[in-house]
C-alpha cells in the first residue's frame, strides 16, 4: 500500500513535481502515465527514497519514506530506470548480493535466490556472467534482484523500455502474478497501450501534477473519449493549458 | 557490520574477475617501478664503469704545432684522430653533432710557450649536450694537468719548489656508508611503491561513484535498506586491500630485482632484506587509507569512468610533490614532517634503507598522522555520498 500526499520537488528553477497525491492499493496494478519530463521518475525516486521531497509526504505501508527511509526501503522492491547489473558477476551472484544487502540471513540466501530464479524462469542463464546479456535478460535479472526479499510493494520505472515483444509479455506475466499474490504494484510508463493492457488504476501525470486518477473505464468516461490514447492526450492537454 | 563485509566481499570478487583491473592493479603498477629501476641502474652502471678504461678519441686540429702535448695526451689513453680542416669547420662539426669535442691548437702555440706567454688551446664543445660533457671534461682535465706539469717544470728550472703553488692541501673525507650511498639512489623507490599502491586501488575507487553511475547500478544499490555510509566504507575497504596487495607485490618484486643488479660495483650495499621488506610494507600500509579515500573523493566529482581516470592520473602524481619539495630543500627528517602523508613514508623508508635505527616517535607520528588524514577524507567521502546530486 503506497500513499502519496501533496508531493513537491524542484531542481533549481524547475518544478519537477508540484502537489502530486494518489494511493496505490494492495492487490492492484497502478500505472503512472505521463509524457517525458512529466515528473513520473521524480515521484518514484522520492518513493524509493533516493530523493527527498521539498514538502508533502509519502508512506509505504504507513511508513514515512523520509523519516524512516531504511524501514520503508525494506518494504519495497525497486526497478529503477535503466537498472544496471555487475557484468563480472553471474546473474545468481548479482541476485544474492542484493539478497544479503536486504538483510536475508546467510543460510537462507541460496534458497531465496533459487526461489526467485524459478519464479522468473531465468535458470537457463542464471549461472552465466551478466556481461553480454540481452536487454530482456538484464531486465529479468534486475527484477529478480528487486523481488528476492519478497517485498509487499513493487515500484517499476519504465520497466518495458527496450524490451522486445516476448520479453514484454514475460514481464507482464510477472506483474500479473505479483498482483494475484496480493502485492501493491506501481509502475510508470509513457506507453498508453501498455498501461491499458495491465492496469487496474491509472494516474495520469502532466507538468508535475495529477491530471486524472481513475480506472481505465472511468478515464474514458471522464474525458468522453472511447480510445484511451485520445483520453490521455485530452487529460494532459487540460493540465498543460492551466500550467 | 555484516553489510560492510558483504559489500567488501562483492567488490573484491568483482574486481578479481575483471582482467583489466587485475592487470593494472596487480601486475603493471607493482612491476613497473622495479623494472624501470633495474634498467636505469644497469645502464648507468655500464656507463660509469666503462668510462675510466675506455680510450677517448679526440680530434685535434693543428696537432703538428704541439708534438709534446700530443704525446702527453696519447700517454693518457687519449687517441688523437683526424680533425676538420679549419676552426670554422670544427665549429660546424660540433654544432651538427659529427664530433662531440674538437681541440684546436693555433699556429702560435709553440712560440707563445717558448716566450712564456699563456698559450691558447681551444676546446670546442656543446655544453648543453650531456654526451659531449663527459668527453670535454676528460679533455679539459688532461690539458689542465699538462699545464700544471709544465708550470712545475718552469718553477723547478728557476730553483723554486713547485709546492709553493699548492698552499692548501684539500682532502675530502667521505663518511657515507655503502648503505647510505644506496639510499640516494633508492630514495626514488619510495615513490614507485606509492605509485604501485595507488594504481592498485584506482579502478575500485572510480567504481564506487562514477563507475556505478555509468553502469546504472548506483540507483538500485541506493534503494537497498542499508546506509550509504556502509556502502562507501565497504568499497573503500576493498580498495585498501587491493592497494595493500599491490604494494606487497611491488616490494617483493623490487627485492628480487635487487638480486640481479650489482649495486656493489657502485660502492653501495642497500639494506633491503626480507625483514626490511616486511617493515617497509607495514610503514607504507597506512598510506593505503589516504590513497583509497583521496581517489574515491576525486572520482566522486566526475561524470564518467573516462573522466575519473584522467583526474586520478593527476592524483597519482600528487604524492611526489612533498617528496620533491623536501628533496630540493634538503630537509632532514623531523617529527613535524612526519605529519605529512607520503612524505613521512618516504623519509622513513630512506632511513630504513640507509640502515639507520627507526625513531619510535617518528613512526608513531607517521602512522597516526596518515591514518588521521585518511579518516578525515573517508568522512568527507561519506558526506558526498549522501548528496542527492550523486545520481545525476
Amino acid at each position: 500500500m503506497i500513499r502519496v500526499e501533496h508531493l513537491h520537488k524542484s531542481f533549481g528553477e524547475v518544478q519537477a513535481v508540484c502537489g502530486v497525491s494518489f494511493d496505490a492499493a494492495d492487490g492492484l496494478i497502478t500505472g503512472l502515465l505521463g509524457p517525458n519530463g512529466a515528473g513520473k521518475s521524480t515521484t518514484l525516486r522520492i518513493l524509493y527514497t533516493v530523493m527527498k521531497p521539498d514538502s508533502g509526504s509519502a508512506r509505504i505501508d504507513g511508513v514515512d519514506v523520509t523519516a524512516q527511509s531504511l524501514d520503508a526501503r525494506r518494504r519495497i522492491g525497486t526497478l529503477p530506470h535503466g537498472a544496471g547489473l555487475y557484468p563480472h558477476l553471474t546473474a545468481r551472484e548479482n541476485i544474492a548480493y542484493y539478497a544479503r544487502l536486504y538483510g536475508i540471513a546467510e543460510d537462507a540466501v541460496d534458497a531465496q535466490v533459487d526461489n526467485i530464479v524459478r519464479q522468473l524462469d531465468i535458470a537457463s542463464f542464471a549461472d552465466r556472467r551478466t556481461k553480454g546479456f540481452s536487454q530482456g535478460q538484464r531486465t529479468k535479472v534486475a527484477l529478480a534482484r528487486a523481488l528476492v526479499h519478497e517485498p509487499q510493494n513493487v515500484i517499476l520505472d519504465e520497466p518495458s523500455n527496450g524490451l522486445d515483444v516476448m520479453a514484454t509479455r514475460a514481464l507482464r506475466d510477472v506483474i500479473r502474478a505479483l498482483k494475484s499474490a496480493g502485492k501493491c504494484v506501481l509502475f510508470s510508463s509513457h506507453v498508453m497501450q501498455e498501461v491499458a493492457a495491465l492496469c487496474d488504476e491509472i494516474v495520469i501525470i502532466a507538468a508535475g501534477q495529477v491530471a486524472l486518477h481513475d480506472t481505465p473505464d472511468g478515464i474514458r468516461q471522464a474525458t468522453g473519449c472511447d480510445d484511451l490514447e485520445d483520453a490521455f492526450v485530452k487529460a494532459i492537454g487540460r493540465v498543460e493549458r492551466v500550467a | 557490520m555484516r553489510t560492510l563485509g558483504v559489500v567488501f566481499r562483492k567488490e573484491v570478487l568483482d574486481n578479481f574477475r575483471d582482467r583489466r583491473t587485475l592487470m593494472s592493479a596487480l601486475l603493471l603498477g607493482p612491476l613497473f617501478g622495479p623494472i624501470i629501476f633495474a634498467f636505469a641502474i644497469n645502464l648507468s652502471l655500464k656507463q660509469s664503469l666503462s668510462d675510466v678504461g675506455q680510450t677517448l678519441e679526440l680530434p685535434v686540429l693543428g696537432a703538428e704545432h704541439a708534438p709534446n702535448l700530443v704525446d702527453y695526451l696519447r700517454s693518457h689513453n687519449i687517441d688523437i684522430t683526424a680533425a676538420p680542416g679549419s676552426r670554422a669547420e670544427a665549429m660546424t662539426a660540433v654544432e651538427s653533432g659529427t664530433h662531440d669535442v674538437v681541440v684546436v691548437i693555433p699556429e702560435s702555440f709553440g712560440g707563445d710557450l717558448a716566450d712564456g706567454i699563456p698559450a691558447t688551446v681551444e676546446i670546442i664543445t656543446d655544453q648543453a649536450s650531456r654526451a659531449s660533457e663527459r668527453e670535454s671534461r676528460r679533455a679539459t682535465r688532461a690539458l689542465a694537468s699538462y699545464s700544471q706539469e709544465l708550470a712545475a717544470l718552469r718553477l723547478s728550472a728557476r730553483g723554486v719548489s713547485p709546492l709553493v703553488l699548492r698552499p692548501l692541501n684539500i682532502d675530502v673525507v667521505d663518511t657515507s656508508t655503502p648503505s647510505g650511498r644506496s639510499a640516494m639512489l633508492l630514495g626514488m623507490m619510495s615513490y614507485f611503491f606509492i605509485f604501485a599502491l595507488l594504481t592498485g586501488g584506482m579502478n575500485l575507487a572510480i567504481d564506487t561513484t562514477a563507475g556505478e553511475r555509468e553502469r546504472g547500478s548506483l540507483e538500485p544499490l541506493l534503494c537497498l535498506p542499508v546506509t550509504r555510509d556502509q556502502l562507501i566504507l565497504g568499497k573503500i575497504l576493498a580498495a585498501c586491500v587491493f592497494m595493500a596487495a599491490s604494494l606487497g607485490i611491488s616490494l617483493i618484486s623490487f627485492f628480487v630485482v635487487l638480486k640481479f643488479v650489482s649495486l656493489e660495483q657502485l660502492g653501495m650495499t642497500p639494506n633491503f632484506g626480507p625483514v626490511v621488506v616486511g617493515i617497509a610494507f607495514l610503514l607504507l600500509l597506512p598510506f593505503a587509507l589516504v590513497g583509497a579515500t583521496l581517489m574515491t573523493l576525486v572520482a566522486s566529482f566526475t561524470k564518467s569512468y573516462k573522466e575519473a581516470q584522467t583526474w586520478l592520473s593527476v592524483v597519482l602524481l600528487a604524492p611526489t610533490l612533498p617528496i620533491l619539495i623536501v628533496s630540493i630543500l634538503m630537509l632532514r627528517p623531523s617529527t613535524l614532517l612526519m605529519l605529512v602523508p607520503s612524505l613521512s613514508q618516504h623519509l622513513l623508508l630512506v632511513g630504513l634503507i640507509r640502515n639507520e635505527p627507526l625513531v619510535g616517535l617518528h613512526v608513531a607520528v607517521s602512522v597516526a598522522g596518515t591514518l588521521a588524514v585518511g579518516a578525515l577524507l573517508a568522512w568527507v567521502c561519506t558526506r558526498l555520498y549522501r548528496r542527492e546530486g550523486l545520481l545525476i
